[in-house]
């Protein structure tokens, strides 16, 4: 194949995610128009609930960017939420905040030590760590649910507004704004990339390969920490099932959104569209009225087949 | 007689009991081309290693411009002005050619310290026009260039930063003969930038084109510099092999 072949290919892939999203947003559209897929409450719905999504697709953005992987957000997002959830039953509200960002960042950075200095590979560290912070989510409480009734708290990560724009909308548009900038138009986000494309490369060039690796762990488990205190104020209550159900969704929403799951190569704008598809198709397969056996199967092939025509031209 | 840029007095390299490399002195100058010769395992790469800074001498002085110096890292060598060239590319292949040529050493400007990469692109593009490394553009991701074209990016690479001395491994065992041709013929253009080139290479007609002076090692010892023009490729294998021809 000629240069500018795999050029265009290149390229087209680069966009699969925009078509798949206007593709999948048109079909929902007309099929769907009487059951109100196109109304601003429903648009508006979606976009509310794909906002902690989002936020641990940032984090898994850098991750894979790096070489690593974490499978072990939806602990850190439980452990995060009843942090903060069981704090603020005892301290004023700030430290509650505290407590579960740092708590995302501290199931983060554990996986980072063991990941950077111990050089264990990410994939069986984070998956031995989601099993245990689950194991530790639901000792926490006894597996209750813990409301969360601050006022603010649940304004501030739920259900307020600000210039009429809900909350989940802010904290959507500021994650992927710092996100994509970090990511784009940094050193640290050049020697990301650097690391997943050639860690050797990066290294001889000076680099700090260790140290790249332990802070895209971290940076998963702080989005971690975020998207708990997102699920606590939207549902004012956290309970230890919280995130059990987002790993899927994230991962394929970050493929889909055109990162490679073999490092060097991402996009965080591509992440958003990526979760944006998959909160769209979970909202239109709902109003379809399909059973949730029903809604888990087709959304298993479609995201199949999302990821494999994302992929299909990187890996040659 | 001119300062020398990098003088290596009496090094010698073991580890644990075994002596890679024995009292080895060489002296390099501004301008000019040494390559170094000698079968497999004869302490080529472990010379590498030690003009790089990745390992340090047992024992011998290493002096840049008449200084005595020692590197603790390859970063330390690095910042001394010494850059080396691998024989398999230290490149980050779906990374553009621009944040290739300054990986690591990111340009960034005020008042975010965020990355500048239209400074990046900009003086990428004319390192590559100045050393007619010719490549569709300096945006171009190093996957879609060819052997020979990474190569050349390597090279300017080097070029760019190395204020003294570039250490090339093997430049061109992976090239076909078009693109050998062309690395050469950039390696040669290097001289007139007055600083030092070591090539470590298999090929003697390649050491015959390129060098002004040839040094051997056999196992670990020092077995003679020779100036290309006074020599030939007869003298220089029986000295590579010990045995006379």
């Amino acid at each position: 194949m000629s240069p500018t072949a795999i050029y265009r290919k290149y390229e087209l892939q680069n966009y699969i995610v925009y078509l798949g999203f206007i593709a999948i947003f048109l079909f929902f559209a007309v099929t769907l128009h009487d059951a109100g897929f196109t109304s601003t409450r429903n648009l508006t719905n979606i976009l509310l609930q794909t906002a902690p999504a989002t936020i641990l697709a940032i984090g898994l953005v850098f991750a894979l960017s790096a070489g690593e992987i974490d499978l072990s957000f939806g602990s850190a997002v439980a452990v995060s939420a009843l942090s903060a959830a069981v704090v603020m039953q005892v301290l004023p509200m700030p430290f509650a905040i505290l407590a579960g960002l740092g708590a995302g960042l501290a199931v983060g950075a554990f996986n980072g030590l063991l990941v950077a200095w111990l050089r264990l590979p990410s994939f069986l560290v984070t998956l031995a760590t989601l099993g245990l912070f689950a194991g530790i989510a639901r000792t926490m409480t006894d597996l209750r649910s813990i409301p969360v009734t601050n006022d603010f708290f649940t304004g501030f990560f739920g259900s307020g507004k600000l210039l009429g724009v809900p909350s989940l909308v802010w904290w959507t548009i500021i994650g992927i704004a710092i996100g994509h900038v970090v990511y784009r138009h940094t050193r640290f986000g050049a020697h990301v990339l650097a690391t997943g494309d050639n860690a050797r490369a990066a290294q001889v060039s000076g680099i700090k390969v260790p140290r790249i690796r332990f802070m895209v762990l971290t940076i998963c488990g702080g989005c971690a920490g975020l998207a708990g205190l997102l699920y606590a104020g939207r549902l004012q209550s956290a309970t230890y099932t919280l995130g059990e159900s987002d790993l899927m969704i994230v991962i394929a929403a970050v493929i889909v959104g055109g990162t490679a799951l073999n490092g060097g190569k991402g996009s965080i704008i591509g992440a958003l569209i990526g979760s944006l598809l998959m909160g769209m198709l979970n909202n239109g397969l709902i109003l379809m009225g399909l059973q949730v056996s029903d809604q888990m199967i087709v959304r298993g092939l479609i995201i199949l087949v999302a990821v494999a025509a994302s992929l299909r031209d990187t890996t040659r | 007689m001119t300062q020398s840029i990098l003088s290596l007095t009496d090094i010698h390299k073991a580890f644990g009991g075994v002596v890679a490399i024995d009292n080895f002195s060489l002296e390099l100058f501004p301008g000019e081309i040494v390559a170094l010769v000698g079968d497999n395992g004869a302490g080529k790469s472990t010379l590498i290693k030690i003009v790089s800074g990745v390992h340090k001498p047992t024992s011998g002085t290493i002096r840049l411009d008449g200084d005595e110096t020692s590197f603790s890292d390859a970063s330390g060598a690095r910042e001394a002005g010494i850059e080396v060239v691998y024989q398999d590319l230290a490149l980050a292949d779906q990374q553009p050619v621009y944040m290739n040529m300054f990986l690591g050493r990111e340009l960034t400007k005020r008042p975010f310290g965020l990355l500048d990469k239209r400074k990046m692109m900009d003086d990428t593009q004319e390192l590559v026009d100045e050393l007619d490394v010719r490549i569709p553009s300096a945006r171009a991701t190093i996957r879609d260039l060819s052997g020979g074209q990474r190569q050349g990016i390597a090279i300017a690479r080097a070029t760019h930063w190395a204020s003294k001395l570039i250490l090339l491994d093997e430049p061109t065992a992976a090239l076909g003969v078009a693109e050998t041709a062309r690395v050469e013929e950039l390696v040669h253009s290097l001289r007139e930038r007055n600083i030092a080139i070591l090539i470590v290479s298999h090929s003697l007609d390649q050491v015959f084109r390129l060098s002004n002076r040839i040094c051997v090692l056999r196992r670990g010892q020092q077995i003679g510099v020779k100036e290309t023009a006074k020599t030939d490729k007869n003298e220089i294998i029986a000295m590579i092999t010990g045995l006379q021809t």
